[in-house]
C-alpha cells in the first residue's frame, strides 16, 4: 500500500512538471507581446523607457531557460504570477473562485448520482424490458446533447417560458438548480449504464446464488451485495470523468453566469490575462492528478484481491 | 469525407462475419443512415440551398418557416436552413481534417513506441502522460487561448490534444502484439523492422484506429461547436452551428427556432457517430479502453 502511494506520488510530480512544460512553451508560443497589452491597458502614452523597464521587471529580457527556471521556483513556492490586468496574484483569484466551483460540481454530482443508481438499479432489474430500453436511449441522448444547448433549452423554458427558475447568476438555491442539472444529467446517463452493467455481471456470480440460498430478501442482495461489487468500475471511471466535470464546468459556468473559477478562466482568454490562464490549467491539473490518486487507492481499499496483491498489478 | 468513410467501412465489411453483423445491428444501420444523410446534404448542400448563407437582409429578421426560408430566418434575415447546411460541410471538413492529421501523427509515434520502445517511447509517454493528465476539452481551451481565437487556432489544439489517444491506443496494441509468433517468424525469416511494422502490425491496427475515429468525429464535432458557441473558435459570420448559437442568443426568447436547429444539428451528427461507433465497436470485436 505504501509502495503503491509512493510510486503514484513520483508519478504526480512528473505529470504537473510535463504540464507546466507544455503550459511555459505555450505562454512563449502566444502572440503579441503581454508587455504591450499590459501598458495599453493603463491607456497611458507609452515610452520607449516604459517597455523597456517593465520588461525588466517582468523579466522578459533573460534567456528563455532562466525564465523558466524562476517560473518554476516561483510555481514551488505557489507563486503563479500576477494577474495582467487585476494586478492581483493569481492564486488570491484563484482562491476567490474556487467555493463556486467546488459549489457547482458537488451540486451536479448529487444530480448526477440522483439519477444514475435509480437508473441503474431499474435497468439491471429488467434487463431488456422497456425500463432498460427507456436507460439506453437516455444514455445515448446524454452523451450526444451538447451541454450548453441543453442549459440554453432549460434557460428557455424554465426562465423564460415559465419564469420558475432565475437565468443566471449565483446566490438562492434556485440559482444552482439549473446549472447542476445541466452539469449532471450527461454524465449521469453514462454512469447508470455502467451501474446496470455492473449490477448485471455481479448478480451472475456464486455468491450471490449462495445469499439467495440462503434466503436474504431479493431487495438486500441487491443493494447490499450486488451494487458494492458494481460500484468499482464505477469509481474507476469516476477519475477519468472528474475532469470532464471540471471541463463542463466552464462551459455551464460561462452559460450561467456563474462565478465560478471556468469563467475566471474564460475572461482571462478574451483579455489575454496569460497568468491567470496557466495558473488555472496548472491548477485544474492538480485537481485531476490528485483525484485520480484518491481514486486509485480507494479501488485498492474496496477491493481485496488489488490490495492483497492478487489482482491486476497497478 | 463520403470517400474516406466507404474506404474505412470496406475493409471491414470484406470480413463476412463482421459485416453481417453490422448488418443486423439495427442502431448502427440507424446512424449509418443518419450520418449519410447528412454527408450528402453537405456535399450536395451549394446546390440545393435557396438562399445565400451571408447575405444580410434586414427586412426579412426572424421570419417564420416559409417556402422561401424553409427554418425560417435569423436576427440579420439569413436563411437558417442554408447556414445549417453550408455549417454541416464546415464542421464535417474540418472534423475530417483533424481525423486525418491525428491518425497520421498518432498511429506512426504509437507504432514506433510500442514495438521498438527504449528511450524514445519514454519520451513519447512522458509526453502523453502529462498532456492526458487534463481533460482534452480544458488542453483545447488553453491552447485556443493562447493562441488566439479563430477556427485555424481551433482546429491546431484539438489536433494538439487529439493525437494521444491514438498514440496510446495503437502503442498498446504493438506492445501485445510484439511478443507473438508471428512477429517472431517474420523477424526470424529476415524481415526488416520497417517491413514488420508495416507489413505485420499496422493491420492489426486498423480496427482499434477505425472504432477510436468513429467515436471521436462525434467528439471532435462537439468541440468545435462548443468552443465556436464560447466564441474561441469559428468567428461571425461564419455559419459553424455554436457560432450560430452564440450569435442567435440575445433573440431565442422572441424566435426559439434560432435555438433549436442548430443544436438539434449538433445532436443529430453526434448521435449518428455514437451509434456507428458502437456498433463497430461491437463488431469489430475491440475492447473499450
Amino acid at each position: 500500500m505504501l509502495q503503491l502511494i509512493k510510486k503514484r506520488l513520483i508519478q504526480l510530480v512528473f505529470v504537473l512538471f510535463i504540464l507546466s512544460l507544455v503550459i511555459f512553451i505555450l505562454m512563449k508560443l502566444a502572440p503579441g507581446d503581454p508587455v504591450l497589452t499590459l501598458l495599453h491597458a493603463d491607456e497611458m502614452s507609452i515610452t520607449q523607457a516604459d517597455e523597456a523597464a517593465l520588461r525588466e521587471e517582468l523579466g522578459f529580457d533573460q534567456p528563455v531557460l532562466v525564465q523558466y527556471g524562476k517560473w518554476m521556483l516561483g510555481l514551488i513556492r505557489l507563486d503563479l504570477g500576477t494577474s495582467y490586468l487585476k494586478g492581483r496574484p493569481v492564486l488570491d483569484e484563484l482562491l476567490d473562485k474556487l467555493p463556486a466551483t467546488i459549489q457547482l460540481t458537488a451540486s451536479g454530482l448529487a444530480v448526477m448520482v440522483a439519477i444514475a443508481l435509480p437508473l441503474g438499479l431499474i435497468a439491471s432489474r429488467y434487463p431488456n424490458r422497456w425500463p432498460d430500453h427507456v436507460s439506453r436511449i437516455l444514455a445515448l441522448v446524454g452523451a450526444s446533447i451538447p451541454s450548453f444547448w441543453m442549459g440554453l433549452l432549460l434557460i428557455y423554458l424554465f426562465s423564460l417560458k415559465l419564469g420558475w427558475l432565475p437565468t443566471s447568476g449565483k446566490g438562492s438555491f434556485a440559482h444552482m438548480i439549473l446549472p447542476s442539472i445541466t452539469l449532471g444529467f450527461a454524465m449521469a446517463a453514462v454512469y447508470a449504464r455502467l451501474l446496470r452493467s455492473g449490477l448485471l455481471d455481479s448478480l451472475s456470480q456464486d455468491y450471490i446464488k449462495a445469499a439467495r440460498a440462503r434466503g436474504l430478501a431479493e431487495r438486500r442482495i441487491l443493494m447490499g451485495h450486488a451494487l458494492r461489487a458494481a460500484l468499482l468500475p464505477v469509481i474507476t471511471v469516476f477519475g477519468v470523468s472528474f475532469g470532464n466535470l471540471l471541463a463542463g464546468s466552464v462551459v455551464i459556468e460561462t452559460l450561467f453566469a456563474w462565478p465560478g473559477l471556468g469563467s475566471l478562466a474564460l475572461e482571462a482568454i478574451f483579455e489575454r490575462d496569460y497568468p491567470i490562464i496557466q495558473g488555472y490549467v496548472l491548477a485544474t491539473g492538480l485537481f485531476v492528478v490528485v483525484v485520480n490518486l484518491l481514486v486509485d487507492l480507494s479501488y485498492s481499499l474496496l477491493d481485496p484481491r488489488i490490495r492483497l496483491g492478487k489482482g491486476a498489478s497497478s | 469525407m463520403n470517400g474516406k468513410l466507404t474506404a474505412e467501412l470496406s475493409l471491414p465489411l470484406r470480413r463476412s462475419h463482421a459485416g453481417r453483423q453490422m448488418l443486423h445491428n439495427r442502431a448502427m444501420m440507424l446512424g449509418m443512415s443518419l450520418l449519410g444523410i447528412i454527408v450528402l446534404l453537405a456535399l450536395f448542400g451549394p446546390i440545393i440551398v435557396p438562399n445565400d448563407p451571408l447575405t444580410v437582409q434586414m427586412g426579412d429578421r426572424l421570419l417564420s418557416p416559409s417556402w422561401q426560408y424553409p427554418l425560417g430566418t435569423d436576427h440579420l434575415g439569413r436563411c437558417i436552413f442554408t447556414r445549417l447546411v453550408i455549417g454541416a460541410q464546415l464542421t464535417l471538413g474540418i472534423s475530417a481534417i483533424v481525423i486525418v492529421t491525428v491518425i497520421v501523427l498518432g498511429v506512426p509515434l504509437g507504432l514506433i513506441s510500442g514495438y521498438i520502445g527504449g528511450r524514445f517511447d519514454s519520451i513519447i509517454m512522458r509526453l502523453v502522460d502529462g498532456m492526458g493528465a487534463l481533460p482534452e476539452f480544458i488542453f483545447a481551451i488553453a491552447f485556443a487561448g493562447f493562441l488566439g481565437p479563430s477556427l485555424p487556432n481551433l482546429i491546431f489544439a484539438i489536433v494538439l490534444v487529439k493525437w494521444i489517444g491514438y498514440a496510446r491506443v495503437v502503442r498498446s496494441v504493438a506492445l501485445s502484439e510484439r511478443e507473438k509468433e508471428y512477429v517472431l517468424a517474420a523477424k526470424v525469416a529476415g524481415c526488416s523492422t520497417w517491413t514488420i511494422l508495416r507489413r505485420h502490425l499496422l493491420p492489426q491496427m486498423i480496427s482499434p484506429v477505425v472504432v477510436l475515429a468513429a467515436l471521436d468525429i462525434g467528439k471532435i464535432i462537439m468541440i468545435i461547436s462548443m468552443l465556436s458557441y464560447l466564441g474561441l473558435g469559428a468567428q461571425p459570420p461564419t455559419p459553424e452551428w455554436g457560432a450560430m448559437l452564440n450569435d442567435g442568443r440575445p433573440y431565442f426568447q422572441s424566435a426559439p427556432q434560432l435555438m433549436i436547429y442548430p443544436g438539434l444539428a449538433i445532436m443529430a451528427i453526434v448521435i449518428a457517430c455514437n451509434l456507428l461507433g458502437e456498433g463497430l465497436r461491437e463488431a469489430l470485436d475491440v475492447r473499450s479502453r
